[in-house]
């Protein structure tokens, strides 16, 4: 009876199920499921095309790139300064995390320090973005997985970020605040009492999302035990962030490498046990507590000070001296019209994102413009084991396996 | 890194790659070394097993057009145990542009690669899936080379006449 | 999926791109009076089709949300299913790889249908001139309503909805006072 079995052909080269013998199963054929750029589920314009032997999924294929949009192409062509507002566009959950990170390269390929008000508005912009980014996930990964009041929850709250964002830099999600040595502008009247009650309101919010959802026996049979990524298969495919987090790998950007004055305030870092999507869950609701606890830190020792560094050749000028000073004129002149140039060489930083470890590697040749800006995306490695996780669970699971590894197509693709 | 964990490792990697290594350089705390195309595997597999880098960061490529060999190709690994990081570089040369391959020493190296392949031309031997990855499968040119000519459409300012400038159709 | 001319016009639409079965039949009070209620119906209960793409898909999330409530405006689901809606609001950066995808999810969806071109990338390519990104998707697809905005408040989305229904029901887009 062996002629009857279809011939089930995996996509291309890679690991792929074996199926059942022959003598348990019904000839079946693997059929072929497009889970397309438009669906509702994939968390942006991500096609998976999918080899499904009935309800199981066997192989899968991610198909990137619908929202290819050039950004590094068009980071070489526009100087250091130009180049934050394109950040922004990427990760677009978390604008705010992009832009510190794209400017960390830069700073460190010039070699600038920036002062620790500017230190302190960046670390408080980057936390509300990690709240802001992880209540989208919890209500959009919640959405695909039957919780729809949690969707109308999540965003009542990420609103108020949105607030924050709107108070301090006037754009409610593509911020650009940073720039080359600190950041654009100082934080307004009245902004630390609304983040201050901000911080007041959210913790009771987090514990209503946990008492929907964390003992629920629903979401622990749609989550636990799905989607599994070992710790040591984490660090191989080389995923990032809570992902390897939940997995148990204690690496945490912030903790590992403090940049922006991390190390001066105290934190956890939430580690999961078994890496499945129950964990990740898990992960992300304390990264949001831990979050909450540096706000109020920053809050409480924010310095006084400088917010943008003294360095005129790489800093515009306080609108103020250009009245007075000729030298501030000239220096606003050449920054506006040519911006500064770094020495040839090259650098990699990196900065803790949402997803995972946001790193720009930037070449330099000289010039006012990057001579080549590379980003390595969280959401790009984290999406590679997609094919590994997802071989023989159903086709519900996929969903939310790709729910738990809160990939951000505009990262993925850039 | 800390000087001395640095000199180190240069010094292990001298010692150990006499020929292969050409340079290594540390600019704002960064490790690069640059190795022969052949050697780049043998590297790698190296600071895996010896050296302890065992978590994928990037691979990427930098076009110069300028220099032959034009393309520097680049790897970037980290230590997690020992909080280290490393840059592999090595060269590819025109007309086919071709590096070894690192997803059997780090497999998280596929798509980085298929990436590269993608928007820059290289390809990377060993392989085991090379195709592209951003673009349409079956677009022409590697977009992100120095000679590829990006703007989507002229921009046109009020002064200037409409006619002859034809928007773009789309390619590929 | 084929290749895919790009028009150099934008397509036509609305009364311009010619008869329905509602005005074949000639206008008389019968028929205008008919009309009136059937663009009533329509513009009353747009239904969108969830196409979000880049950032813009976000801020149009931000708009079905708890604060800013689109659904008081007759849009209460985002339907999956082109087939089951009415609207495409384009929403985010259209990459050349997506258009294909993009002409198709319109072409699926029956008539009548509208597009709100939403933010700066869908009208216009946005800060992207380059290879990747269509520059403006009325080159795809015939667009009824540009809204600027990278990406615009879920208020000005609101606002293109609400022009939307005036279009439809045939009153000028701004009232302005008598």
């Amino acid at each position: 009876m062996a002629e009857t079995r279809v011939k089930q052909e995996p996509f291309g080269p890679g690991p792929a199920q074996e199926p059942f013998g022959p003598e348990h199963e019904p000839p079946t054929e693997w059929m072929e499921l497009n889970m397309g750029p438009q669906h509702p589920s994939t968390h942006g314009v991500l096609r998976v095309r999918l080899k499904l032997d009935g309800e199981v999924v066997r192989d899968a294929d991610p198909d990137v790139g619908y929202l290819h949009t050039g950004f590094e192409k068009s980071f070489e062509e526009k100087t250091y300064t130009q180049g934050i507002t394109f950040s922004d566009r990427m990760d677009y959950l978390a604008p705010p995390i992009n832009n510190v990170g794209f400017v960390s390269a830069v700073e460190k390929l010039i070699g600038v320090d920036v002062p620790p008000r500017a230190q302190a508005i960046r670390v408080l912009m980057m936390e509300l973005a990690r709240i802001g980014s992880h209540e989208l996930w919890l209500g959009t990964a919640g959405l695909d997985l039957g919780v729809y009041s949690g969707f109308f929850y999540a965003w009542r709250d990420r609103e108020l970020v949105l607030d924050l964002n709107e108070a301090y830099s006037g754009v409610r999600m593509m911020t650009s605040f940073t720039r080359v040595g600190g950041v654009a502008w100082d934080l307004p009247e009245g902004w630390i009492e609304q983040l201050q009650a901000f911080i007041d309101v959210m913790p009771a919010r987090i514990d209503d999302f946990e008492a929907m959802l964390t003992d629920n026996p629903i979401w622990h049979q749609r989550l636990q035990g799905i989607g599994t990524l070992s710790a040591q298969d984490a660090i191989t495919t080389g995923v990032t962030g809570p992902m390897l987090r939940a997995s148990g790998v204690d690496y945490d950007v912030r903790k590992a490498f403090p940049y922006c004055g991390y190390e001066q305030y105290e934190f956890q870092v939430p580690l999961g046990s078994n890496g499945d999507c129950y964990d990740r869950y898990r992960v992300r609701v304390q990264e949001m507590r831990e979050s909450l606890k540096i706000l109020q830190q920053v809050v409480d020792t924010l310095p006084g000070g400088p917010w943008l560094t003294n360095d005129r050749k790489v800093a515009l000028p306080p609108r103020a001296e250009l009245s007075k000073s000729m030298e501030s004129v000239i220096h606003h002149f050449r920054l506006v019209s040519e911006g500064f140039k770094g020495p040839v060489g090259d650098v990699y930083a990196f900065v803790e994102s949402p997803r995972g470890e946001l790193g720009f590697y930037l070449v330099s040749d000289g010039t006012n413009k990057p001579y080549r800006m590379k980003v390595r995306p969280p959401s790009f490695c984290n999406l590679q084991p997609l094919k590994k996780l997802v071989q023989g669970v159903l086709l519900a699971d996929v969903i939310a396996i790709m729910g738990s590894m809160d990939f951000i197509l505009g990262d993925v693709d850039r | 890194m800390s000087a001395t964990t640095t000199d180190r490792l240069v010094e292990s990697l001298g010692n150990r790659f006499k020929q292969s290594l050409r340079e290594s350089s540390d600019f704002r705390g960064d490790l690069s070394i640059v190795v022969e195309p052949n050697a780049v595997v043998e590297v790698a597999r190296y600071l895996r097993d010896e050296e302890g880098f065992d978590y994928f960061l990037y691979a990427t490529a930098v076009d110069w057009p300028a220099r032959d060999p034009r393309f520097t190709v680049v790897w970037e690994v980290r230590s997690l145990a020992n909080k280290t990081r490393i840059r592999i570089k090595t060269t590819a040369a025109m007309p086919d542009p071709h590096a070894p391959s690192l997803t059997e020493v780090w497999p998280a190296a596929n798509w980085h690669e298929r990436e590269t392949w993608d928007l820059l031309g290289i390809k990377f031997d060993g392989h085991p899936d090379l195709r592209r990855l951003l673009m349409p499968q079956s677009w022409e040119g590697h977009p992100l080379r120095k000679d590829y000519v990006s703007f989507g459409e002229p921009v046109i300012f009020s002064d200037q006449k409409l006619e002859g400038l034809e928007p773009d159709a789309i390619r590929g | 999926m084929g290749e895919l001319k790009l028009r150099p016009v934008p397509m036509p639409t609305g009364r311009a791109a010619g008869p329905t079965p509602l005005n074949a039949l000639g206008e008389n009070l019968l028929t205008t009076t008919l009309d009136k209620v059937i663009n009533w119906g329509r513009s009353s209960a747009i239904w969108p089709a969830l196409f979000g793409l880049a950032c813009c898909a976000i801020e149009m999330m931000g708009t079905v949300g708890p604060r800013h409530d689109l659904s008081r405006f007759g849009s209460e689901l985002f339907r999956a299913s082109p087939r089951q809606a009415d609207l495409m609001i384009v929403s985010g950066r259209v990459s050349i790889k997506m258009a294909p995808v993009l002409r198709q999810i319109y072409d699926q969806m029956p008539e009548p249908k509208w597009v709100i071109a939403m933010g700066a990338c869908a009208s216009s390519a946005g800060m992207f001139n380059n290879y990747a990104i269509v520059q403006s998707v009325d080159k795809i697809v015939p667009v009824d309503i540009y809204l600027p905005g990278c990406p615009p408040r879920p208020e000005a989305l609101i606002d293109a909805v609400v022009k939307l229904q005036r279009k439809i029901r045939g009153e000028p887009l701004v009232k302005r006072p008598a």
